[in-house]
């Protein structure tokens, strides 16, 4: 028991005690993911394939798989496309965090990343507009945004990652703002899959 | 006509036209950051397609997983071969995978096109 108690102290002597917290806190929370980082598409891929992986290793059910899948997938294209960087030349391009979460009823894909200030209105106002709609809503805002002439955006995006991540998800986009700085937000999204 | 061949990778579809052998189809999963660069030289070829088609033109896609960005460069794709006679657009989903069915609907109500749905 004194072992133990002296190897504790030591613990937090020496900042460690961070890992052990950091891996209650995955626990408690069920996260069977977590990245931190930088967002390519590289990396994009490297977290798909683990959580594919992660999901057959369960033998999860195809349709819920597909689903989950796909939300990641847009998701994580949004956190590499639209994520602003603290400082750059120190924290590297598109520094985030995305998470999955797992319990017996849901999966819970989350994404955390810096956003300008000045935008927050603008993506509230976004999945506010999503929020209020249902299925048949969500398919009409679709098609009328998918038909919309012009092409794809300076950043490649089609305008149509939010609206399908709400359809795919069947849930409400719930979202949250955290300053950072005046300059910076850290923009939180959380997306709820049914595993049903 | 030149073909193209492209395999298909973890984050890019298989894709192969080739108008002597009659084949037209984009298969796998379409993740690609850049949708809109991987799909130029498709869209290219099929206005150079266009120009001298065959009398018929069965377009298959079979995608596992599509992204966003992907999706409107498909509609790119069917508004193409729109305008090309003879189109029919054969689209296949996984037997349980009623978004990949849904998503061949409502690109069948966005075109002009006949789509026959396969699952498979």
């Amino acid at each position: 028991m004194n072992t133990f108690i002296h190897k504790s102290e030591e613990s937090i002597a020496l900042g460690m005690k961070y890992i052990y917290d950091l891996h209650r806190t995955m626990l408690s929370q069920s996260l069977i993911l977590v990245y931190e980082g930088e967002f390519t598409q590289e990396i994009t891929k490297s977290v798909l394939a683990m959580a594919e992986r992660n999901m057959d290793s369960f033998g999860e059910k195809g349709a819920v798989k597909r689903k989950v899948f796909n939300i990641m997938v847009e998701c994580l294209q949004n956190i590499s496309k639209h994520a602003d960087s603290y400082r750059k030349e120190i924290y590297g391009k598109n520094n985030a965090i995305f998470m999955i979460g797992k319990s017996d009823d849901v999966y819970i894909v989350t994404s955390g990343n810096p956003v300008f200030k000045d935008s927050i209105d603008d993506i509230s106002r976004r999945i506010d507009s999503i929020n209020v709609l249902d299925a048949k809503g969500l398919k009409q805002l679709y098609k009328d945004t998918i038909k919309r002439p012009g092409g794809l955006t300076e950043k490649g995006g089609a305008g149509l990652g939010l609206i399908d991540m709400a359809r795919k998800s069947g849930h409400k986009l719930k979202y949250d703002f955290e300053t950072i700085n005046d300059e910076l937000a850290f923009f939180s999204l959380k997306t709820t899959i049914a595993r049903t | 006509m030149d073909i193209i061949n492209l395999e298909g990778t973890e984050d890019t579809p298989k894709v192969l036209l080739d108008k002597a052998n009659e084949t037209f189809e984009v298969s796998g999963r379409s993740l690609p950051e850049d949708a809109a660069e991987f799909y130029q030289p498709i869209i290219e070829w099929l206005d150079a397609y266009s120009e001298n088609p065959n009398p018929s033109t069965p377009f298959m896609f079979k995608l596992e997983y599509f992204n966003t960005a992907s999706s409107k460069l498909i509609l790119d794709i069917l508004s193409k071969l729109e305008d090309i006679e003879g189109t029919s657009i054969v689209w296949y989903f996984h037997e349980d995978d009623e978004d990949m069915e849904e998503a061949g609907e409502e690109f069948s109500e966005l075109v002009e096109i006949p789509f026959e749905f396969k699952t498979y």
